[in-house]
């Protein structure tokens, strides 16, 4: 039964994911991506992490994905004629970046799992209590730099899409 | 079948009939209800007091004819009413209406998740449904829907961060996401050793700002921005008839309901009633000649527990209506005004005096 559902939610990740690659719409790709981020929150639930399957749907499926959509259709983006672009060199790129990626995965699995299997995570250090006590104790400076950056990025996109007054420099005439 | 199995097929069977049936309530609710307002009869033809009007209603929408537009995305095209009203629907899963009970000898919490997590979850799935609104407008291939359905994004996720803002702010003098919890402390507290500790009593600042954010998430009048009829015609659905027309319907009714039954539980005691214990209520009932033989305590607390829930949700639901025929729309860049330079300062501010407060060991 387990094995069942982790198969469905992790074919239907895995399968919306090539979709989002190759689907000519962007609208269609962005709604696969939705359905992969909800898989993968299936899978989080799971692994016995309701609060991280919350999240992930709160942040990325709820707010993320429909700014992504927002601004797809703000835009009116066509749907693509061709599915792959004819640049000469993109194929070997594309290769090359693959290849790196599976090999970068497959060591990591090898560190993971070569020497002895990793004991299961334990739930409860991945409850919402002990998730923030985390954030506010040991990760308190990161999380705050991370929040200052995030701060000046807001501040430098509204600077940059404030329109100039008359007179002021950078006004368009 | 387990009976705890059991009883959650039961809580969700009770559950879904309600919200099912909120929107017949409520579609001769809002013609009788604003009709009075306006010194009209309104529908009175149709049964007692015009009751069976909704049959008519919903008649109509099933015998309508279903179009597809030319030229519309036919997989979201169809796919969007569908997605809005599951969304909307499955957010009650976290919401109580009543203690935990004794039936048959198991006890069983009158909640279908009782979970640490139960606000999260609540918020992540309605959020979901904002994508039933983009999609209808942008798969239309109409040009009122597509502004519809832009303006639907906006403004579900700006309104958004204040209505989490005030639900966080709520949570924290119960401190823990389970609505279960948050209700029990309001019971548990009295300010001033009069006054139930109900949320809109400690944190008035933080309910009214709930309430504004609820109506923009809803897209009730005064920001019904997404449907505007005197600019966008009827906006995202512009191209839908029939019962795909019905689903937004619903879909708009049952996040009210919703919205309200959180209202209620967040800053009005949920199932309780002030100064008295629902499950005494329950033993009076159960004890009452003849109807001890049919119910026990545990299913008479049941009852009266989701009968003071429906009475406050049902409260919410009619002054969603007075509002509507009250106050006319807003323009489009009030709208983000107010969200962003106005509910969201304040939802800020009352966040941090409450949790200020909780620091001192106030509430």
């Amino acid at each position: 039964m387990e094995l069942a559902i982790f198969v469905l939610l992790a074919g239907t990740a895995l399968g919306s994911a090539i979709l989002v690659v190759f689907h000519r719409n962007p609208v269609s790709s962005t709604m696969s991506l939705v359905v992969t981020l909800v898989a993968t929150a299936g899978l989080f639930l799971m692994l016995g992490s309701p609060f991280l399957a919350a999240l992930q749907i709160l942040l990325y499926t709820g707010a993320i994905l429909v700014l992504f959509l927002f601004v797809i259709m703000l835009l009116n983006v066509r749907r693509e004629r061709t599915i792959h672009s004819r640049a000469p060199g993109l194929t070997w790129g594309a290769a090359i970046c693959s290849a790196i990626f599976a090999g970068a995965t497959m060591r990591l699995f090898w560190a993971a799992y070569a020497t002895a299997p990793t004991p299961p995570l334990d739930a409860e250090a991945f409850s919402l209590r002990a998730v923030a006590r985390e954030l506010f104790s040991t990760y308190l400076l990161p999380f705050e730099i991370i929040g200052l950056l995030l701060l000046v990025a807001v501040v430098a996109a509204s600077w940059i899409a404030k329109r100039p007054g008359p007179g002021e420099p950078g006004e368009v005439p | 079948m387990t009976p705890s199995v059991l009883a959650t097929a039961a809580l969700m069977g009770v559950w879904l009939f309600t919200l099912i049936n909120v929107t017949p309530i409520m579609l001769w609710l809002e013609r009788r209800a604003p009709a009075f307002m306006q010194d009209r009869l309104g529908p009175n033809r149709l049964g007692p007091l015009g009751l069976f009007q909704a049959i008519a209603d919903v008649l109509k929408f099933i015998f309508k004819e279903d179009v597809n537009p030319a030229g519309a995305d036919r997989t979201l095209f169809l796919l969007a009413p569908t997605i809005g009203f599951v969304a909307s629907l499955l957010t009650y899963l976290v919401i109580p209406f009543g203690p935990v009970v004794e039936i048959g000898g198991h006890s069983f919490p009158l909640v279908v998740i009782d979970s640490d997590n139960g606000m999260l979850m609540f918020l992540a799935l309605a959020s979901l449904s904002v994508y039933g609104l983009v999609l209808a407008g942008y798969s239309s291939n109409n040009k009122w829907s597509l502004m519809g359905g832009i303006r639907a994004s906006a403004q579900m996720i700006s309104y958004e961060l204040a209505l989490a803002l005030s639900v966080l702010a709520a949570l924290i003098p119960a401190g823990s996401l389970n609505l279960t919890r948050v209700v029990e402390h309001q019971v548990g507290h009295t300010l001033l050793g009069a006054i139930p500790a109900w949320g809109v009593f400690v944190q008035p600042l933080g309910f009214l700002v709930f309430l504004v954010a609820a109506f923009a998430e809803t897209n009730r009048l005064p920001f019904d921005l997404p449907e505007a009829e005197s600019e966008l015609v009827a906006g995202y659905h512009t191209e839908y008839g029939g019962l795909r027309m019905a689903l937004f319907y619903m879909g708009e009714y049952q996040s009210m309901a919703i919205l309200s039954a959180l209202a209620s539980t967040l800053y009005f005691g949920g199932w309780t009633i002030p100064f008295v214990d629902i499950t005494s209520v329950g033993a009076w009932i159960a004890g009452l000649p003849g109807v001890g033989d049919l119910i026990g305590t545990g299913l008479a607390t049941a009852l009266v527990g989701f009968t003071v829930l429906m009475v406050k949700t049902y409260a919410f639901l009619f002054f969603f209506i007075w509002v509507r025929w009250t106050f006319p729309r807003f323009r489009y860049d009030q709208l983000m005004r107010l969200g962003w330079k106005v509910l969201l300062p304040l939802a800020l501010v009352n966040f941090i005096a409450i949790a200020a407060l909780a620091v001192a060991g106030k509430v």
